[in-house]
C-alpha cells in the first residue's frame, strides 16, 4: 500500500513538474507570427492596411505573440524564399497577403506541415493553408449609390488597375448601386495597368475630369486621383485607406480594409489549438470592409448611404442579388460566392470592353 | 477650360519630369559617363524635396533640397567611378538600388502626409483677353515655374554644348578622353562637374514629382521614370532639342491613351499602355536609320573608364 501511494505521489509530482515546466516554457516562448507583404509598408494603401492589422494584433496580444514582416516581396518564385525563411525562423502562423503568393504559399506549406498559413484573396487551400478575403464589392455598391445621387453630369470617372475578378466585381457593384438611384448614369473606365503609379493615376483622373466626369473613383492604390479631384473641385472616393487628409474637400468616403480583428481571431485560434483550414470572405457585417464617416454630401444622401450599409450588414440587401442584366443582354440572378469571386463580365450600361 | 486645354496641360505635367531628368543625363553622357542611377537619384530628390517642404513649409526650400539630394547621390557615383574607377554600369545600378531603399527609410515619417504643392503662375490680366485667355493663356502662362525652367534648361544646355568653349571641352572629354587629357584638360574634373549636374537635374525631376505633379511622398513613387529618361537620351541621339520632342511625345502618347479609353474608342488598354514604349522604339529605329550613315551618334568614350597615365 505504501509503495502504491509512493508511486502515485511520484507520478503526480512528475506530472506536475512537467506541467509546470511546459507552463514556463509557453510563457517564455511567444507564438511567432509572420507577415509577407507585396508592397512597401509605406504605400499608404493596401500593404499599409495589412501592416495596421499586424500592429493591431501585436498591441492586442503583446505578451503572447511576436510578429514580424517581410515587405516588398515580388509575386513569383522569390516569394517562396521569403515565406520559407519565415517558416524556418520559427513562425508558427504566416499571413501571405497578396494574390500572387498563392502557389508559393502552398509549396512552402507542404514542406512545413506544422506551420499554419493564411493566404489573402486566393482560392487554393490545404490542411494547413486557409484563405481569407474581404467583400470589397459591398462598399463599391454603397459608393456607387452615392455617386449616382451626387453626379450632375451623369458621368463618373473610374480608374482601374488590372482586369482581375475583384476589380471587375467592384465595377459591376458600383454600377448596380449607381443604377439603383440613377438610371441615366454613365461610367467612364480608364485602365492604367498598374496598382500603384501616382503620376499615371493623376493623369488618368485629369483626363476623366476633362471628359466631363464630376466624380472620380479608383481601384488603384495611391492618393493621387483624389488630390486631383480636390484641385479640380470634383468629388471622389478613397481606396484601401482613409485618404481624407489628402483631400478633405473631395473625399466622400473610402473603402478601407480592416484586417486587425481577423488577424487577432486567427492567432487566438492557433494559441487555443482550434485553428482549422477555412475560407473566410467577410464584408461590412463583420467590419472587415469599413467606410469612414461620409462627408461632403447633403444629409439625405448620407442617410441613404447609411441605410444601404445597414441593409447590407443585416443581409437584406445583396449587391448581386435579384435579376442582373449582363452587358451582352443575357440575364443572371442571385449570384453565389463562386460567381462573384470569378466574375469576368460587365453588367449592362457599362460601355467599356473588358480587356482579357 | 476646354477639354483640349486640360489634356494639353496634363501632357505638359507628365512630360516635364522626364525632360528635366533626361537633360541632366544627356550632359553626363556627353562627357563620356554613363550613369544608370537616374531612378535612384530621382527618388532621393523626391523624398528630400517632400521632406524639406513638409518640415519648413516652403516648396522653394523643398526644390533646393531635392537638387542637393540628387547631387549628393551623384557625388557618390562620381567618387566611385571617377576616383576609384569602378564599373559605371554596375555602380549606376547600385546607385538606383541604394536610392530606392534609402528613400524608403528616410521617407517613412512622411508617408500618409499631404504635401505642399508648388504654386502655378497666374497672370490674371491674360485671362480676360478672348481666345488667348481661354486657350493660349493657361498653356503658355499658367504653368508652374519648373515647366519653364525645363525648357530654359534645354535651350541653355544646347547653347553651352554647341556654342561655347566649355561645351567643346565637355564634348572633347566625352569623345576622346585621351586627346583631351593630352591637351591639358582635366578629364576627371570635367566629368565630375557633368555628373553632378546630372545628379542635380535628376534630383530636381524627383522634386517635381513630389512637389508639383503629385504632391505626396510614397515609396518608389518615381515608378520607372528614371529609366524612361535614360531611354530618352538615346532617343534624342544626344541632341538636347530632340529631348523635348521625345519627352513630350512620350507624355502625349501616354495621356492620349487615357483619352482614347475615356472617350471609348474600344482599343485594348494593354495596347494603349504599351504605346508610348512602342512609339519610342519606332522613333528610335527611324532616327538611327537616318543618322547611321552620317556618323556614330553616341559619345565615343561613353562608359569608358579614364585613368590618367601620366
Amino acid at each position: 500500500m505504501v509503495s502504491l501511494n509512493k508511486l502515485l505521489a511520484t507520478v503526480l509530482t512528475a506530472g506536475l513538474a512537467v506541467a509546470g515546466l511546459s507552463g514556463i516554457a509557453s510563457a517564455a516562448e511567444k507564438l511567432k507570427v509572420g507577415f509577407v507583404y507585396t508592397g512597401p509598408v509605406g504605400d499608404g494603401g493596401y500593404t499599409y492596411q495589412h501592416e495596421l492589422g499586424r500592429r493591431a494584433l501585436q498591441s492586442a496580444m503583446g505578451d503572447q505573440v511576436e510578429t514580424s514582416f517581410v515587405e516588398n516581396v515580388p509575386e513569383g518564385p522569390d516569394a517562396e524564399r521569403a515565406i520559407e525563411r519565415l517558416a524556418r525562423d520559427g513562425n508558427k502562423l504566416i499571413f501571405t497577403t497578396s494574390f500572387g503568393f498563392m502557389d508559393p504559399t502552398l509549396k512552402v506549406a507542404k514542406k512545413y506541415p506544422g506551420v499554419k498559413f493564411e493566404h489573402a484573396t486566393g482560392y487554393k487551400r490545404a490542411d494547413n493553408v486557409s484563405t481569407y478575403s474581404a467583400r470589397f464589392y459591398e462598399g463599391r455598391y454603397v459608393i456607387g449609390q452615392i455617386a449616382g445621387k451626387m453626379t450632375k453630369s451623369n458621368t463618373i470617372g473610374y480608374i482601374v488597375s488590372f482586369p482581375i475578378p475583384e476589380v471587375v466585381s467592384g465595377i459591376n457593384a458600383f454600377m448596380l448601386g449607381a443604377q439603383s438611384v440613377n438610371p441615366n448614369i454613365k461610367v467612364k473606365i480608364v485602365w492604367v495597368n498598374s496598382w500603384y503609379d501616382p503620376g499615371k493615376e493623376a493623369d488618368a483622373a485629369k483626363v476623366l475630369i476633362s471628359q466631363g466626369a464630376d466624380i472620380i473613383t479608383q481601384h488603384t492604390d495611391s492618393t493621387a486621383p483624389l488630390q486631383v479631384a480636390q484641385e479640380k473641385g470634383v468629388l471622389g472616393f478613397g481606396q484601401s485607406s482613409d485618404m481624407v487628409k489628402f483631400a478633405p474637400k473631395a473625399q466622400i468616403t473610402a473603402i478601407t480594409d480592416n484586417w486587425g480583428p481577423y488577424y487577432i481571431e486567427r492567432t487566438k485560434a492557433v494559441l487555443a489549438g482550434t485553428w482549422k483550414s477555412t475560407d473566410t470572405w467577410d464584408g461590412m457585417a463583420q467590419n472587415m470592409v469599413v467606410l469612414p464617416p461620409i462627408a461632403n454630401v447633403p444629409d439625405d444622401v448620407k442617410k441613404m448611404a447609411e441605410d444601404t450599409m445597414a441593409k447590407i450588414k443585416a443581409g437584406t440587401l445583396k449587391p448581386f442579388g435579384g435579376m442582373i442584366t449582363k452587358q451582352d443582354g443575357s440575364m443572371v440572378h442571385d449570384l453565389d460566392d463562386g460567381a462573384i469571386a470569378g466574375m469576368n463580365w460587365y453588367v449592362k450600361g457599362i460601355d467599356d470592353k473588358l480587356p482579357n | 477650360m476646354s477639354p483640349l486645354v486640360q489634356v494639353l496641360l496634363t501632357i505638359i505635367t507628365a512630360s516635364t519630369p522626364l525632360l528635366i531628368a533626361a537633360i541632366g543625363e544627356l550632359v553626363t553622357e556627353r562627357s563620356g559617363v554613363l550613369n544608370l542611377g537616374v531612378e535612384g537619384m530621382m527618388v532621393m530628390g523626391a523624398v528630400a524635396g517632400f521632406g524639406a517642404a513638409y518640415e519648413t513649409g516652403s516648396p522653394l526650400i523643398g526644390i533646393l533640397a531635392s537638387i542637393a539630394a540628387g547631387m549628393a547621390m551623384s557625388a557618390i557615383f562620381a567618387l566611385m567611378t571617377l576616383k576609384f574607377v569602378s564599373n559605371q554600369v554596375a555602380t549606376g545600378l547600385a546607385l538606383t538600388l541604394l536610392g530606392l531603399g534609402l528613400s524608403g527609410l528616410i521617407g517613412e515619417p512622411f508617408v500618409g502626409q499631404p504635401g505642399l504643392k508648388l504654386a502655378r503662375m497666374s497672370l490674371p490680366s491674360m485671362n480676360n483677353i478672348p481666345f488667348v485667355g481661354q486657350y493660349i493663356g493657361p498653356i503658355l502662362f499658367g504653368q508652374d515655374v519648373l515647366v519653364y525652367l525645363s525648357i530654359a534648361l534645354t535651350v541653355t544646355v544646347s547653347y553651352v554644348l554647341f556654342r561655347t568653349r566649355t561645351g567643346l571641352i565637355i564634348r572633347a572629354v566625352g569623345d576622346s578622353h585621351n586627346s583631351a587629357h593630352a591637351l591639358g584638360v582635366s578629364v576627371i574634373g570635367v566629368r565630375t562637374v557633368c555628373v553632378l549636374f546630372g545628379g542635380a537635374c535628376s534630383g530636381l525631376a524627383g522634386g517635381y514629382l513630389s512637389l508639383a505633379y503629385t504632391p505626396q511622398w510614397i515609396e518608389n513613387m518615381t515608378a520607372g521614370r528614371g529609366w524612361i529618361a535614360l531611354a530618352l537620351v538615346v532617343f534624342s541621339s544626344w541632341q538636347p532639342y530632340r529631348l523635348i520632342i521625345g519627352a513630350y511625345l512620350f507624355g502625349a502618347v501616354g495621356v492620349l491613351g487615357y483619352v482614347a479609353q475615356a472617350v471609348g474608342f474600344g482599343i485594348p488598354s494593354q495596347f494603349l499602355s504599351s504605346l508610348p514604349y512602342i512609339v519610342t522604339v519606332l522613333a528610335l529605329v527611324i532616327i538611327s536609320k537616318r543618322t547611321l550613315s552620317s556618323r556614330g551618334q553616341s559619345p565615343a568614350c561613353l562608359g569608358q573608364a579614364f585613368v590618367p597615365d601620366r
